[in-house]
């Protein structure tokens, strides 16, 4: 039995056949067709009309009117840019260092950590909001206590340090959630490679573990800040109705029909506000750690 | 003995994005024989093979199977199996589950069923193991029930793709053996996949050498070792030295300088040829004894003999020899006519066969990139 | 030394974390209506808040709410992300998770209002009132849902090995057969954590709710809302205690079968 490379077989080129065996059929090729509908008629339609009512008046015409009457709300937008700032770096300030010990804990103190950082956020909003309300409120009990040791009591509820208080409790964990769970990715190796090759420990966590774990730091950040520049309930409650943030004011235009233009006009700017301090950001963080989540 | 043709693949072509990965190939595959497509990566082995088993359609040619065009006939209606590169086993289903999942889908009874895997698992040494989860057993055993799941459905043929690339050496010497043991008991036709040329030739009864989309030579593992045609084939089947050389007259070749009797005929008178030495089939001699002499420019000792490469008036010869030799000293070659195989021009000439940039780690690097093949 | 520190630091901040819900919790059982002083221990507010048929309509609302949205909001997540992953497209397969990642990015109060415009206007095209109820609470749901859904299919099909489908073809399979048959198996614990994930913050939410709720439908989170809007109620303290209480079980039910489930693994393992 010999072989022999064949001759090879003359062949008019041929127009390339259609590959049948593409692995998409009939269903799935049409399965994101519903998806994509709900989409554009309850994602993309509410976005277009935010613009149409933010740049019409009340009588849907065109106008920039709604823009310019935000001017008088110009102190409302920078209060609420520098609480939300504010809050976001106090839950940085405590949440890094807390995500970075409890990451150092036993893998049985983490998962218990966890359990418990997690709870908070589980419960609602509002329950949390509530709850530390009950305790700092002029009746409640940290100024009972204070009043029965002689103290004057202090009025936390309804003054400023009580509003970004109750962000940096309120949203906390969703500062350490990211941070600690980009802790436990980092491999051991790195910061043992860092020592060997001579870092002290703060060199190691300036060096190795800040850069590496900036993905979460990150996410972090976002998940503070959006919520709290945009609340409302927690300036309601902890601002006693004192303090005027962008939520409440939106929120509150938002309940008489003759001012909806108005509030889409804010809840836009608020949006792009939003965008373009997400976009800095992000931008910062690559050019700073080269991590792209 | 002559046995009927199985597989026939005619001008088949095939592109993807524009690029060509399989010329016009044509290929005649034999009932109940162990066939194995042997290339560096991306010659176009693989391509072959999912042609055969219906995962690609050629752009153009035919694929004939028992008599019958197959290109349109999509993979599960056609009487082929295969094992998979990374054994693509079912990670939800247990072994049993695994090699019963083709009987299943031909409503095969229960009991027939049983008995089947039951025989299957007994022939690749896995009676026990039918409730283990599949993520929980090692490499080779992996290898095992990909392989019974193919056999199972009792196909024409199996394909194997780089079946066993992902095992450890140890393994895999086991392995090949057992594979070609299945294959003579079950006489199914295998067709075999690979980059390693020993697996090759250890296994086949044919060996399909490609390269750039080209079928380079078809032949038994001995024939292509001993009588590779071209300076590709001869490169990639083992180590050789390849020597341009012009044929005197039929029989009588010269190259380096000298005149050496040989086997071969049938070259013009002058035509130039390349020359294909065995490292292995060079004496080692006094150097007044040798027909060529060269200066030893390294030794490296690998267990069972020595490798040296010599330099023979600046081309670096490898010889594979039992015999020491001391680096910068001066020795003879001697070269029997039998070792001497003689080949036509072609366009690899003058690429291979050369050891003066030779290491063994340059070897090493491309054989990881070869893993990653498509 | 070290540790002893950072420990005390994790200490104190989960202690400051949970004093207010303690506390909380604590005050739900005194009998007098006082935030000041705890003068003895009563289930009055308890009591209060089971005669309350308001908070178990809305509780009632609440969970069909959350059934109904996670689930249609799965399926469509999930057919959503199977499409997705077989589009060849790379800009229109880009264009579309951005858009669907707009509920997420967004916040909330933004979500809402887009929302609430929107079926300001349809209701102002059909020339109706009654718009605003469950329907409009479902659609919004499942809008919020869906991003949260594909974020954990999306990464299922992504594993997905394309050998799979491919051996299950080579076996005998047509190739839906085989989509049904080797790929979904992979894909649905995604698509259980996607519908959990749903349902949880389905039940949740309160923001995007309260723009498009009416009164006439009230979940549990807008109940709250509208109770403790103006005064304090001892009976929305024992709710909470009561809420608080329900997580925990299910926080400790999920994580101690998740490492019962790990260690049964590792022992098939060996």
């Amino acid at each position: 039995m010999k072989h022999q490379a064949l001759p090879q077989a003359e062949h008019p080129p041929q127009a390339p056949r259609k590959s049948k065996n593409t692995h998409r059929n009939f269903f799935q090729r049409f399965a994101a067709v519903p998806h994509v509908v709900w989409t554009v008629m309850f994602i993309v339609a509410p976005m277009l009309f935010v613009f149409y009512f933010a740049f019409t008046d009340a009588e849907g015409r065109f106008s920039i009117a709604n823009i310019v009457h935000l001017s008088q709300y110009t102190n409302v937008f920078i209060l609420s840019i520098a609480f939300a700032l504010i809050a976001t770096v106090v839950c940085l300030l405590i949440g890094y260092p807390l995500a970075y010990f409890m990451s150092r804990q036993s893998e049985r103190a983490q998962k218990i950590l966890m359990v418990l950082i997690m709870l908070p956020m589980w419960c609602n909003l509002l329950i949390r909001t509530y709850a530390l309300m009950a305790l700092l409120d002029n009746g409640g009990l940290l100024n009972s206590l204070l009043g029965k040791l002689g103290l004057e009591p202090l009025p936390i509820v309804g003054s400023y340090f009580g509003v970004i208080l109750g962000m940096v409790y309120d949203f906390l964990p969703y500062m350490v959630l990211p941070i600690f769970t980009a802790m436990t990715k980092l491999d051991k190796r790195y910061i043992e490679a860092s020592s060997d090759l001579g870092c002290n420990s703060w060199q190691t966590m300036t060096k190795v573990i800040m850069p590496l774990t900036l993905s979460g730091v990150v996410s972090g950040v976002t998940m503070v800040f959006v919520p709290s520049i945009s609340t409302f309930y927690i300036s309601q409650k902890l601002g006693a109705g004192k303090i005027d943030l962008v939520g409440d004011t939106i929120e509150r235009l938002f309940q008489n029909a003759s001012t909806y233009n108005v509030g889409a006009a804010m809840s836009l700017v608020m949006m792009i506000l939003i965008i373009v301090s997400l976009a800095v950001m992000n931008k910062f963080s690559d050019e700073e750690g080269g991590m792209v989540p | 003995m002559e046995k009927e043709i199985l597989i026939s693949l005619r001008g088949v072509s095939k592109a993807f994005d524009g690029e060509t990965i399989l010329d016009n190939v044509s290929l005649d595959i034999h009932d109940k024989e162990f066939v194995t497509l042997l290339g560096p990566s991306g010659c176009g082995k693989t391509t072959t093979l999912r042609i055969i088993g219906g995962f690609e359609t050629a752009d153009s040619g035919e694929v004939f199977f028992d008599g019958k065009e197959i290109s349109q006939v999509p993979p599960y209606r056609r009487l082929v199996n295969t094992v998979f590169q990374k054994y693509a086993l079912f990670p939800h289903l247990n072994v049993y589950e695994n090699v019963a999942f083709g009987l299943r889908l031909k409503k095969t009874p229960e009991e027939e069923i049983k008995q089947k895997v039951q025989e299957m698992l007994a022939m690749v040494n896995l009676k026990g193991f039918e409730r283990r989860r599949v993520t929980t057993l090692s490499g080779g055993q992996q290898q095992r029930v990909a392989i019974a799941r193919a056999l199972v459905n009792h196909p024409r043929v199996l394909l194997l793709d780089e079946p066993l690339g992902a095992l450890d050496l140890k393994l895999r010497k086991d392995m090949q053996t057992e594979l070609k043991k299945i294959q003579r008991q079950t006489g199914i036709t295998f067709i075999y996949v690979t980059h390693d040329q020993e697996e090759a030739l250890s296994m086949s009864d044919v060996v399909v050498v490609m390269s750039g989309g080209h079928i380079q030579q078809i032949g038994s593992p001995v024939d292509i070792y001993n009588e590779p045609v071209n300076a590709f084939v001869a490169d990639f089947i083992g180590e050789s030295n390849i020597i341009d050389g012009f044929m005197l007259a039929d029989k009588r070749v010269r190259f380096s300088g000298h005149t050496f009797d040989c086997l071969d005929g049938g070259f013009a008178k002058n035509e130039p040829v390349d020359v294909v030495v065995r490292p292995e089939d060079v004496d080692v001699v006094p150097a007044d004894k040798g027909m060529l002499t060269g200066v030893v420019s390294s030794v490296t000792f690998k267990g069972d003999y020595y490798e040296i490469i010599v330099d023979v008036q600046g081309f670096k010869w490898m010889l594979e020899t039992s015999d020491y030799a001391a680096p910068e000293t001066t020795i003879g070659l001697y070269i029997e006519p039998e070792a001497i195989h003689v080949m036509k021009k072609s366009e690899f000439s003058g690429q291979f066969g050369d050891y003066s940039s030779f290491s063994d780690e340059m070897d090493h690097l491309s054989d990881i990139s070869e893993e990653e093949e498509e | 030394m070290k540790n002893f520190l950072s420990r005390c630091y994790i200490g104190l901040i989960f202690f400051l974390l949970y004093i207010p819900i303690v506390v909380l919790i604590i005050f739900s059982f005194n009998e007098s209506g006082s935030l000041a002083e705890f003068s003895g221990f009563s289930f009055t507010w308890y009591e209060e808040l089971f005669h309350d048929q308001e908070a178990f309509s809305a509780l009632r609302n609440s969970l069909i709410l959350a059934i109904i949205s996670s689930l249609i909001a799965t399926i469509l997540g999930t057919f959503g992300a199977l499409g997705l992953h077989r589009m060849r497209n790379r800009y229109v397969k880009q264009a579309i998770t951005t858009v669907t990642n707009i509920p997420m990015m967004n916040p909330d109060i933004v979500t809402g209002v887009s929302m609430m415009l929107l079926f300001v206007a349809v209701a102002a095209f059909l020339k109706t009132h009654e718009l605003f109820g469950f329907a409009t609470l479902l659609i919004a749901h499942i809008t919020f849902n869906i991003p949260y859904v594909m974020l954990s299919v999306m990464p299922r099909f992504k594993q997905l090995d394309k050998s799979l489908s491919e051996a299950a073809q080579d076996l005998g399979c047509t190739p839906s057969r085989a989509f049904f048959m080797v790929e979904l198996p992979e894909i649905v614990p995604g698509i259980i954590s996607g519908l959990m994930m749903s349902f949880t913050l389905s039940l949740d939410d309160f923001v995007i709710s309260h723009f498009v709720s009416s009164p006439n439908f009230q979940t549990l989170p807008l109940y709250v809302y509208n109770q403790t809007a103006h005064n304090v109620k001892f009976s929305m303290y024992a709710l909470s205690a009561l809420i608080v209480a329900v997580i925990l079980v299910i926080l400790l039910i999920v994580n101690f079968a998740g490492s019962a489930a790990d260690r049964k693994n590792k022992k098939g393992g060996r």
